[in-house]
């Protein structure tokens, strides 16, 4: 179709914008339903499956039925009594740990000499990945809940102190020029310099930390727990419940999910000032 | 700064400290019996479980053990990671289709899915082989697909220019310059993949490995066998991560320095 100017049409931009909106709005639509496309044909084989009898139901189970203990996980309070469980721990050994770590690094970060003396027994700690202290950490203090906030802490603590310190040591050099030139006391190059400089280096700290905190959670509460998600995932398969034990790995990656966007959010705040080309360089290790 | 503070010998030795002052404090609490006594054992009781440990070979069966999953976990993982990866910043469609149930799904804590594959795959050797190859293909994927959409247009356009075909561009474009954040991806890989072994380990039916090593010793309350089992643990890592790294610097050697 040709299209014609009128001379009695309003200038073009104002009636094209609506066609780009819908357009736009029907791109999403599309882009969403593709998206869509690949869970639903999945969804479809699995009840297929399920009907069919392809698989036994003990190792699969119906679509419905994992539907059916969502909602009555729900409604009887027993999901969201062991969500909570989950994320109060989470939320509390993440804060001490993250907290203890950001003193940590900057105070590192501040003074060479205690890098030097703190730094490489750091560097060694952090070559254990995380989990290899699980069993020495449940033989120091038992099962219970002191192993999870203590264990929670100590794998947000290390990323979170080396990545301040290295927020700390990379201050780029003209910034600390224009502090130079304002004749900063070593409180303003602290505070308008140094700290907001080291944000986002923190942040990726933090991201890190929280990642681990979550992944040592839901670890620890498999190997050794009574509450929780990864006790609820482990107590399913323990009852042989598949529709149970879908629902909470479900609930682990909400929970996964929510933490990671609420922290992201936090960011976001604290990373206003920077222009929006230099932010996407932060992104996590994973 | 003073001259003194900068030479390297003082900087050892300050390194050295904190190390040195919790092994005297470790040394102390055992000795005194100031902890529960059952459970601490002193620092030389972990030198010499390490040395029966070595002389009757078991540390070594454990260790081939460990390492044997680990790389078969991470060679698959790795492979299907670097071929969905691709994919996914290759292909808009593809990325439109499984991208959202692919990022959907990397939310769940990959341990997590350990129970679940336990009913499918058993509790043996084929799932925790499956589990570590798991955890190796999301960071290979993901830093896969990163180095894929990030090329630059100018080199996809000298390939137009060249009229080369799409597996050529693929092997002469794609993959050279994807093959930092590859090899960056890979070396991830190669971390997770030794922490979903030794998670595998704990989880899974025992058998030979160094998880295996540490979770009986805890549940006979050996804490030197635990100890052991750490230290092993963080050297396996540290070297494995050290190769990985001379290994990349050298295949990505005729890059400039610059970029």
């Amino acid at each position: 179709m040709v299209q014609m100017e009128s001379p009695y049409k309003l200038p073009i931009s104002s009636t094209a914008k609506p066609e780009r909106l819908a357009s736009r709005l029907l791109s999403r639509a599309l882009r969403a339903s593709l998206g869509l496309a690949l869970p639903v044909v999945l969804l479809v084989v699995w009840s297929l499956a399920c009907t069919h009898e392809w698989v036994p139901p003990q190792l699969l189970p119906a679509p419905d039925m994992v539907r059916d203990t969502f909602i009555d996980e729900v409604r009887s309070g027993d999901l969201w009594a062991n969500v909570r469980i989950s994320l109060e721990r989470v939320i509390v050994g993440f804060a001490a740990g993250s907290a203890a770590g950001v003193a940590l690094g900057a105070a590192m970060g501040l003074s060479r000499r205690l890098e030097d003396y703190v730094y490489p027994l750091f560097n060694v700690l952090s070559q254990v990945p995380v989990l290899a202290w699980v069993p020495l950490a449940m033989l120091f203090f038992g099962i219970g809940e002191s192993l999870k906030f203590v264990f929670i802490a100590f794998a947000a603590l290390l990323p979170v102190a080396v990545n301040t310190l290295r927020g700390f040591r990379g201050v780029p050099k003209t910034y600390m020029d224009v502090g130079a030139t304002f004749q900063f006391t070593r409180r303003q190059y602290l505070g308008r310099v140094v700290l907001p400089a080291a944000v986002p280096a923190i942040f990726v700290g933090l991201r890190t930390g929280l990642t681990q905190a979550w992944l040592s959670l839901v670890t620890v509460e498999l190997l050794a727990s009574s509450e929780g998600l990864g006790f609820l995932v482990v107590w399913g398969r323990q009852l042989f419940q598949l529709d149970l034990v879908l629902v909470a790995i479900f609930a682990v990656g909400i929970v996964g999910l929510v933490l990671d966007k609420g922290l992201a959010i936090v960011e976001s705040r604290f990373l206003r000032w920077k222009p929006a080309a230099s932010r996407s360089s932060t992104g996590s290790a994973q | 700064m003073s001259a003194l503070e900068q030479a390297p010998g003082v900087r050892i030795r300050r390194g050295l400290v904190a190390p040195l002052a919790l092994l005297i404090l470790w040394e102390l609490v055992a000795r005194f019996q100031l902890a529960n006594v059952h459970i601490v054992v002193p620092p030389w009781r972990v030198v010499q479980t390490a040395l029966v440990h070595v002389a009757d070979g078991s540390i070594f069966v454990d260790l081939a053990a460990s390492l044997q999953r680990d790389l078969e976990g991470l060679v698959l993982g790795a492979l299907v990671g670097v071929i969905a990866g691709a994919l996914l910043g290759a292909s808009r469609l593809v990325d439109r289709l499984v991208g959202p149930t692919f990022h959907a799904a990397k939310q769940v804590a990959v341990f997590a899915w350990i129970p679940l594959m336990s009913v499918w795959f058993g509790t043996g050797e084929l799932a925790k082989v499956v589990f570590i190859a798991l955890s190796a293909f999301y960071p290979v994927a993901l830093n896969t697909e990163e180095g894929v959409r990030s090329i630059a247009r100018e080199h996809l356009e000298v390939a137009k220019a060249f009229r080369l075909s799409r597996w050529s561009t693929v092997r002469t474009v794609l993959l050279p310059a994807a093959a930092p954040s590859i090899f960056a991806g890979l070396r991830l890989g190669l971390v997770y993949s030794w922490l979903g072994t030794i998670g595998a380990e704990y989880l899974l039916a025992p058998g030979r490995g160094i998880g295996n090593v540490m979770i009986a010793g805890r549940q006979r309350v050996a804490m030197d066998e635990v100890f052991l089992g750490i230290i092993v643990v963080g050297l396996v890592g540290f070297t494995l991560d050290t190769l990985a790294g001379r290994l990349e610097a050298r295949a990505l050697r005729w890059r400039p320095r610059s970029t």
